[in-house]
């Protein structure tokens, strides 16, 4: 089979990039595939957070010394990379946070607190990531709101028609992902967004598998929120990122209390930091955030649509190649989808198959990815799931059907 | 390492092929639900106790290879056996399969094929839900976890 290689796009000068990749598992070259869960990280990420804490290592937003000044211009600096990788209007629409949970999280509360009363509602997905769901649930049960969830049908993909019947007087936010962990399925976010809004419903688009597979426009999709992490963006753990319309987040109320997102504090009152440090209460993870901004810097280098059109090709072969296996049944067949190949297969249980795979060098997931709801629907208690990112070969996905080869002779 | 046949030995499975008592026991006397919120593994366990002894012994679920064969044969040890017996070997069976893998350990006849899960230490909670299922029924508890 020839190799299609996108134009532009060396995934062998890609791999090199990652010296994790040159590690092994069990004995064996490690074939990573739990992309979805975190993705590995490039030198220049690794040495970005080294150099921080070797040269310029001092607190932001606070010092006049000269390494706190050029510790907060990284900082800020890290928050521009944001804006522009997001095309956000504003440098202040952005919000560093922990992760893409805290995003939603620091939106249930802000948002939620002052727009969703008694009897009002919120309409997620039925393909969501429990991160995208408990926090929602957490919220109605506070102000005694409902939540309310749109279908989706068997490729999963969201059911447009039946999401915007769900939509009313009393719906205050809908919260829907931009691509499933689970199934692959990108969502119709733009058509989401325009819907909502002409029902007068703001929008939170929980991008943290979309932000890595695809170039995301926060204005072109005119969202009001939307939910990024660091981790999966081939960044450090422990950085997230919450986009908000200016208009929106102007008005809210504060997530968390702190040092950094108070204007003053008496022991009577305290007044609030402008945007967006409003939502930035504590010293923040400063090197998370240089280290996220190196990364934006990375995908950007690399070109996220050629890594996309790469990923497609291998997301067609590995289906192909998957789907070609006796027994196997492929979970999530949205038309449109992206980097996730989750499937069961016959008469062996998920886990089974993650730890013979494992036994050669594979690494995938099983289980219910944080999303029992969508393994609900399916009918199915788990399942195993490869996900690929940009330095992923076709190789990976031949070494992936040998593994599950060996599953069926164990399982003969 | 271990080697993927300690963990996939030919007894569990068989067992997994084919469950043992896997079925709704309708005269139980006790009932508990177990559940492993890592993998979503459920499992019910159902016992006909009488007066001391256990009588009789079924169970229905989902669950991969090691936890379905860990139930069937658990149903199996204990089937005849008394209440106290059973717990003693719920202790046992617990002390074999976390014990680290370079330690010996007790031999427990059919039980020992389940030893070999020590070489996987995400497996261990596998092998273990029926046996925290059964302690819990038999202490009339109606759920059970492995966390």
């Amino acid at each position: 089979m020839t190799s299609v290689v996108a134009a532009g796009f060396d995934v062998a000068q890609v791999r090199a990039d990652f010296p994790l990749l040159r590690r092994q598992a069990r004995g064996r070259p490690l074939v990573y595939l739990d992309n979805a869960a975190t993705t590995q990280k490039p030198q220049v990420v690794i040495d970005s957070i080294t150099r921080y804490y070797t040269e310029i290592n001092a607190n932001v937003h606070r010092g006049v010394h000269e390494l706190s000044e050029v510790a907060t211009e990284a900082y800020e600096g890290a928050r521009v990379k944001v804006r522009v990788f997001f095309n956000a209007r504003e440098t202040r629409e952005i919000v560093f946070t922990r992760n893409a949970t805290e995003s939603i999280n620091l939106v249930a509360h802000a948002y939620g607190r002052q727009h969703v009363q008694k009897d009002d509602e919120v309409v997620i997905s039925a393909m969501e990531h429990h991160s995208n769901i408990v926090p929602w649930q957490l919220l109605c049960e506070r102000q005694g709101a409902r939540l309310r969830v749109a279908p989706i049908d068997d490729r999963g993909e969201l059911m447009l028609d039946a999401f915007e019947a769900l939509l009313g007087p009393r719906t205050k936010l809908v919260a829907i992902t931009h691509m499933s962990n689970a199934l692959g399925t990108i969502t119709p976010a733009a058509e989401i967004v325009r819907i909502a809004h002409a029902h007068g419903i703001p929008v939170l688009l929980d991008g943290s598998q979309a932000a890595y597979h695809m170039p995301v426009d926060v204005q072109a999709l005119d969202c009001d929120f939307y939910a990024a992490t660091g981790h999966k963006l081939y960044g450090p753990t422990g950085i997230g990122v919450l986009y908000g319309k200016a208009s929106v987040l102007t008005d809210l109320p504060p997530f968390l209390g702190g040092g950094d997102m108070i204007a003053s504090v008496t022991f009577e009152k305290s007044t609030w930091n402008v945007l967006p440090y409003k939502f930035e209460a504590g010293t923040p993870d400063i090197a998370g955030a240089i280290g996220l901004g190196a990364a934006l810097d990375y995908i950007t280098s690399v070109g996220l649509e050629n890594a996309a059109r790469h990923e497609q090709d291998l997301l067609a072969y590995g289906t192909e190649a998957l789907t070609a296996i006796p027994g196997i049944r492929m979970i999530g067949t949205a038309a449109h989808k992206a980097s996730i190949l989750s499937f069961v297969m016959d008469g062996v249980h998920p886990h089974d198959i993650g730890t013979i795979v494992d036994r050669e060098g594979v690494a995938i997931r099983t289980g219910h990815h944080c999303a029992q709801p969508v393994m609900d629907r399916f009918g199915v208690p788990a399942t195993a799931r490869a996900s690929l990112a940009m330095y992923n070969t076709r190789d990976d996905v031949d070494a992936l059907v040998r593994a599950l080869g060996r599953v069926r002779e164990v399982f003969a | 390492m271990g080697d993927l046949s300690d963990l996939y030995q030919e007894v569990i499975l068989d067992h997994n092929r084919r469950p043992r008592n896997f079925r709704v026991l309708e005269q139980a006397s006790h009932h508990a639900e177990g559940f492993n919120p890592l993998c979503g593994d459920r499992l019910n366990l159902f016992l006909a106790i009488d007066g001391d002894v256990i009588a009789d012994v079924a169970f229905q679920g989902s669950g991969c290879a090691i936890s379905k064969a860990s139930a069937s044969l658990m149903t199996d040890a204990v089937k005849g056996q008394t209440v106290g017996a059973a717990q003693s070997l719920f202790a046992r069976f617990h002390q074999m399969v976390t014990t680290p893998p370079d330690r010996a350990v007790e031999d427990l006849g059919k039980l020992s094929v389940f030893a070999g899960v020590r070489e996987f230490p995400v497996r261990v909670k596998c092998a273990s839900l029926a046996w925290h299922t059964l302690k819990a029924a038999l202490e009339r508890n109606e759920k059970a976890s492995t966390e």
